[in-house]
């Protein structure tokens, strides 16, 4: 899917668009938030000015109109050039967003209105807190949370999972998505954000560059550039009384063209574009950042917390054996199991009905009618029945169960018990005891089964720096053993909300940035007070508005895609800023001599690169600098690639590459334009 | 081996073998642990103390420590103001020298408290005792002011979130009076016994071979060169500086003097790994610094005693090298070390004359001034390599995908801010002001007549030295250059006061917001800088930032005249 939607990235589509936006973008007013380009169009300006003027008076100081010419019109390219990187990151982007967007646009909406009637309105007239009624095969309007009724929902054209998702409301799956598709029965949706304000519409706006901000990275580098702006413009106008103190005249169009060559056009003309594209880059992934501020702060993260379910192991548990407990044989423990979980849908509930059936227990028992199910609550971690006789059965963790039964009589009874649960544990099963009013009755055991890879994924997380920590509701004898088995570097046991919290306070107050992924509305102080949340698509409106991502995906390694997004982003900023500048120093080697051989004959021995004549020397170095920014918009647009390799391994690698590369490469370039441009000189 | 070259390396040598339990011994009188000399200064720390009525316990932010730092030079700065315009009555007078003017004590008193020491004056004549000693003061002052300045820096970079950075006043007073006087006494006697005159009496007269009475200046000048050297001041106590014999009698003091540039500058490094326990990061510096020093010095030793080839076609033999403008007792590889000693570290004293040295070891020694910090001046060597930094660290840390670090703190867009203006500030002075003199010259040679003795390539690089040399608060010069001027003194002064004050104000700004910063510790993905690897990027941006923008300057000045000359 991501494939195929990257594949269409480069069509003639976006190139025509981004082509005439590229041109819209010479607006000065636009301009001036890029000094490096705004720069280079006050050049431009100029030299527009003095070409003409060469043109009309016959001054010689002025220089030749064609070459005057020339260099107005290669700063015109390099302007377009760089305009047009921009544009077509935001082109993919708003293409990418549309995509999403398509679908809501004309949809209708059947709005409850006060008296209890329903109205049929456009999607886009329905405004936050309305309540709307979806019947099965429609469309959702809008984004929102289910009030009342359970279906299921083809959400393929957001997430482009074709596997329908189930939808209900007071869970934590109760959130829908504006343009996904009902697939069964009928529901309530209350709307959770104004028109237009949905975090989609918020994502789009990001990449469309009106409300983009500039990150504080960005901004960082911003001013650096600026600052090296400033360095050349003094060089290249301190130039004119040097010259006119050794006797030699420059041309004003010399002088723009040795400005514009050294300040740092290239991480300039590029710098917005790959800020774009990192979003561009999230959205391809499925994830809708809030703001470009967050995509950044993810490379920065050190430390990761992870549930295990789904993300460490594969799926969910499953029941695996019965351990009754003395004085109870297998099919009456099978029946109990079986009736505690009949209302249990949680996926550990189903496999312990499934296995419970296997021993011949259906769990609908003629003895036992209208049970009163027990719901799972995170203070007690217990579920179970009620039953009319006034029985009440409980399964849940081993310590809960221990505490609802008498704890001093729970050992002496029943030893047995303690040491199963201890040996569940110690190989990585989850033990799930069963009581009856009070009394254990016997332990099932729970296993889980690690992703194949996930070893050799953290691994690669170790060695960029980030401690990963799994977060799960197991004891810690099998939170341990489970850590140790996927290599995590440490782990929640027992997690409750607060302690997933707490845990983040902790590393924060350490110094360290926190990314957590969360669904549930109890996860959203945790997702609130950690540097990067990550709500779940599925998740509750509280979790979304308390993240600042959202997966469409429902994925829980999306977390490990975000930060290695992150770190793509300041890597390709950093790098092409190190290849920009290294350039400098062919330019000083073609441009310098060409200015002064004329006057200082000597010079010629500068001239290393033995170029054809000044002009061409001038002229090359030119042709160069605005050629490297479509060069690099591929690389600045699909981002440097990222290796999880230490720091150190990583300067030395990109310093190789992008610092030599840098110095070697302009040198090569320069000279083959030569000898292409001297032709016509 | 060439015992020229033998001498030099002697020089490095016994400099290295000096600093490194120097850089530890100022290292802790910075973290206020135990030395041997305790018993002796803290009696004379706490009499001071109680005079002046300061606090020496109180600690300040780094806000407070700029005013107490401005405030003591604006002080002394007054006094000295009075003393040079008023020397001609007041005592230590011996030869009836007159008073400064306003404008000339103007001149004099910024140069000393820029720790510059450009001298528009000859000591011999244009001073009396009072006068010298007043400087000497300054000379003190402005080399304590760097180094007390300097451990603001070095206690802002340790771990830890806080405000609270010493006391200014506590590290000047002992930083003056436990490194500094120390070591300028033993200087003083060991230039004593070579004959160095120290006394408060006035000129002795002589009657040379010639049977010519000669009158010889004297004065307290053991007591003056050492600080001169020590705390890279480099004003002289005679015109020539130490090209003088009175200054610089022999071989053995030579080396003393050259030893004496280099060895505080060297030993803050040292200092900085021993306070922040940080030896790999010391040891990344001073292998930047070092590597950037070869850079510059071995070519320049090749030029200077290869001679000079337009002397070599008037078929004079130049067995000892080019030695125009040198002291024989010197040596012209002895020579060459000097002039890039000085002009590395923000020395500026001479022991022979810049102006005659062959065109590429002219253009090393601006190029030392240009970076001016490879090494550096005492403190604010280290201060202007810690811009280039934070420099390096943001484009490092965007280069390895993580927010910029430095030790734990992040560097953020205020940081970079002033980073980048205390670096572009420097080419500024340098390159407005030579446009500038360039503009006036090239407009009217025959009213600036008096300005150049050598028009063409040279005079254009006499103009670019005399900006470098205030810029960087050298104080040596192209003496080709008419200096004395209303243009250069109005102009040099205030480069001077500039490129003196706005580069420790702004480090002191960027490591005071650092230091209040959330501490992050290392982890794998922290770009490190300890390592070889990102020595190599500092060296990158300075090379990039420091030099690369003089470039077109320079191809202008000595590298016209080499290419013309070779």
């Amino acid at each position: 899917m991501n494939a195929e939607r990257n594949q269409r990235l480069f069509s003639s589509n976006f190139i025509r668009e981004a082509l005439v936006a590229s041109v819209i973008k010479l607006h000065p007013g636009k301009m001036a938030r890029n000094p490096v380009m705004f720069s280079v169009e006050i050049g431009t300006g100029i030299m527009v000015v003095v070409t003409v003027a060469s043109l009309i008076t016959a001054d010689q100081s002025l220089g030749a109109p064609g070459y005057n010419g020339w260099i107005t019109g290669l700063l015109m390219l390099t302007l377009l050039f760089s305009n047009f990187a921009e544009a077509l990151a935001e082109a993919r982007g708003k293409a990418q967003a549309a995509a999403l967007r398509k679908t809501r646009t004309d949809t209708l909406a059947r709005r409850i209105e006060k008296t209890g009637r329903h109205t049929m309105v456009s999607a886009s007239e329905l405004d936050r807190g309305d309540l709307f009624l979806v019947e099965e095969g429609e469309l959702i309007p809008a984004d929102g949370e289910i009030v009342e009724g359970l279906a299921s929902i083809d959400e393929s054209a957001i997430t482009g999972e074709s596997a329908p998702v189930i939808r209900e409301a007071d869970s934590d799956r109760n959130s829908v998505i504006g343009g996904t598709r009902l697939l069964s029965d009928r529901i309530l949706v209350k709307v959770t954000s104004q028109p237009g304000e949905s975090f989609l519409d918020k994502m789009i706006a990001l990449v469309e560059g009106a409300d983009r901000k500039k990150t504080p990275n960005e901004l960082a580098l911003t001013i650096l550039l600026a600052g090296f702006t400033i360095v050349f413009l003094l060089v290249a106008v301190a130039l004119q009384p040097f010259a006119a103190f050794s006797g030699a005249t420059l041309p004003v169009a010399s002088l723009i063209a040795l400005f514009v060559c050294l300040i740092p056009t290239t991480i300039g003309g590029l710098l917005s574009a790959i800020g774009i594209a990192g979003m561009d880059r999230a959205l391809g992934a499925n994830i809708i950042a809030k703001s470009g501020k967050a995509v950044e702060t993810a490379g920065d993260v050190d430390v990761l917390l992870l549930d295990k379910t789904g993300t460490i192991t594969i799926g969910n548990r499953k029941a695996t054996r019965f351990y009754p407990s003395a004085g109870k044989d297998l099919s009456e423990f099978s029946r109990l199991a079986a009736i505690s979980s009949l209302a249990d849908h949680t996926p550990e509930g189903k496999s312990i009905l499934e296995l419970a059936r296997q021993n011949g227990a259906s769990g609908e028992d003629p003895d036992w009618p209208d049970p009163e199910f027990v719901p799972f609550s995170a203070e007690t971690r217990m579920s179970g029945v009620n039953l009319p006789d006034g029985t009440r059965i409980r399964k849940g963790a081993w310590d809960a169960i221990g505490d609802w039964c008498r704890r001093d009589s729970l050992k002496a009874e029943n030893p047995e018990l303690e040491t199963w649960v201890r040996d569940i544990a110690a190989k990585g099963g989850t033990p799930l005891a069963l009581a009856v009013d009070n009394r254990p009755v016997g332990v099932i055991q729970l296993e889980d089964i690690i992703k194949p890879g996930i070893r050799e994924r953290f691994d690669r997380f170790r060695k960029m720096g980030l401690k990963t920590v799994m977060v799960t509701g197991d004891n810690p004898l099998t939170a341990a053993f489970i850590a140790a088995e996927a290599g995590v570097d440490d782990f929640i046991a027992e997690a409750r909300p607060e302690d997933k919290l707490g845990y983040i306070k902790k590393e924060q107050q350490a110094g360290k940035l926190v990314a957590m992924m969360g669904d549930g509305t109890n996860d959203a102080p945790a997702l609130a007070q950690a540097d990067i949340g990550i709500a779940m698509n599925s998740g509750t409106q509280a979790a979304k508005e308390a993240a600042n991502m959202v997966d469409l995906d429902n994925d829980p390694t999306k977390l490990l895609e975000v930060v290695e997004i992150g770190k793509q982003l300041l890597i390709t900023r950093g790098n092409i800023t190190t290849f920009s500048i290294a350039n400098d120093v062919a330019k000083y080697f073609a441009i310098v001599p060409a200015l002064f051989t004329i006057s200082v004959p000597g010079l010629k021995a500068l001239d290393i690169m033995h170029l054809g004549s000044p002009e061409s020397a001038i002229l090359s170095a030119v042709i160069f600098n605005a050629l490297i920014i479509p060069l690099l918009i591929p690389l600045a647009l699909s981002g440097v690639k990222y290796r999880p390799v230490g720091a150190s391994v990583l300067l030395t690698r990109n310093l190789l590459v992008y610092g030599l590369g840098g110095i070697a490469v302009p040198f090569a370039g320069i000279k083959l334009i030569d000898l292409v441009v001297k032709q016509f000189i | 081996m060439n015992t020229e070259i033998l001498g030099v390396i002697l020089m490095y040598a016994a400099v290295l073998v000096l600093a490194i339990p120097l850089g530890r011994y100022i290292g802790k009188i910075f973290n206020y642990e135990n030395t041997w000399l305790d018993k002796t200064f803290n009696p004379l720390d706490k009499l001071f103390f109680k005079l002046s009525g300061i606090d020496p316990a109180k600690e300040m932010n780094w806000k407070q420590h700029l005013v107490a730092l401005l405030t003591t030079n604006a002080f002394w700065f007054v006094i000295s103001l009075f003393v040079l315009t008023n020397m001609s009555w007041l005592p230590l007078n011996p030869d009836g020298n007159p008073s400064m003017s306003w404008d000339l004590a103007f001149n004099t008193s910024v140069s000393f408290v820029s720790n510059t020491n450009l001298q528009h004056y000859s000591g011999e004549t244009g001073l009396s005792y009072a006068g010298q000693l007043i400087l000497m003061l300054w000379q003190f002052i402005s080399a304590a002011t760097g180094i007390a300045i300097c451990a603001v820096i070095f206690n802002a970079m340790k771990a830890g979130t806080t405000e609270k950075l010493g006391n200014f006043y506590s590290y000047f007073v002992r930083t003056c009076t436990r490194i500094l006087l120390p070591i300028a006494f033993i200087g003083a006697v060991v230039l004593v016994f070579n004959g160095t005159p120290m006394t408060f009496e006035g000129k002795d007269t002589i009657t040379t071979l010639e049977g010519v009475e000669q009158n010889i200046s004297r004065g307290p000048a053991a007591a003056f060169v050492p600080i001169k050297q020590l705390g890279t001041n480099g004003g002289g106590f005679y015109g020539p500086n130490s090209t003088n014999p009175m200054e610089n009698p022999n071989y053995l003091t030579n080396i003393l003097e050259t030893v004496f540039i280099f060895i505080i500058p060297i030993a803050l490094v040292f200092a900085l790994g021993y306070v922040l326990k940080r030896r790999k990061l010391a040891l990344m510096i001073y292998g930047v610094m070092t590597a950037g020093f070869l850079c510059l010095v071995v070519p320049s030793i090749y030029y200077e005693m290869n001679g000079n080839p337009a002397i070599t076609e008037m078929g004079i033999a130049q067995d000892m090298g080019s030695m125009e403008g040198k002291e024989v007792r010197f040596g012209s590889a002895a020579s060459a070390y000097w002039a890039i000693n000085t002009t590395c570290t923000s020395n500026g004293s001479v022991n022979a004359m810049h102006d005659s040295m062959t065109p590429l070891t002219g253009m090393f020694a601006m190029l030392g001034m240009m970076i001016n910090s490879f090494y550096g001046g005492v403190g604010v060597g280290f201060i202007n390599f810690y811009v280039f930094i934070i420099l390096a660290v943001f484009i490092g840390g965007l280069m390895v995908g993580r927010t910029p670090e430095f030790l734990g703190k992040k560097v953020e867009a205020k940081e970079v801010k002033i980073a980048m203006i205390i670096a572009l500030l420097h080419p500024l002075m340098i390159l407005g002001g030579t446009a500038l003199a360039s503009f006036l010259y090239a407009g009217n040679p025959e009213a600036y007549a008096g300005w150049l003795n050598n028009p063409g390539y040279h005079g254009f690089g006499e103009f670019l030295y005399e900006f470098c040399s205030a810029s960087a608060n050298n104080g040596s010069g192209f003496e080709g250059l008419g200096d004395n001027t209303p243009f250069w003194n109005v102009a040099t002064g205030l480069v001077m006061l500039l490129g003196r004050y706005l580069p420790i104000i702004g480090p002191v700004a960027i490591a005071g917001m650092l230091a209040s910063k959330k501490y992050i510790p290392e982890s794998a993905g922290t770009l490190k800088t300890d390592t070889s690897t990102f020595g190599v990027l500092v060296f990158a941006v300075i090379a990039i930032v420091a030099a690369l923008a003089f470039f077109p300057a320079l191809t202008l000045g000595p590298l016209a005249e080499y290419f013309s000359l070779y």
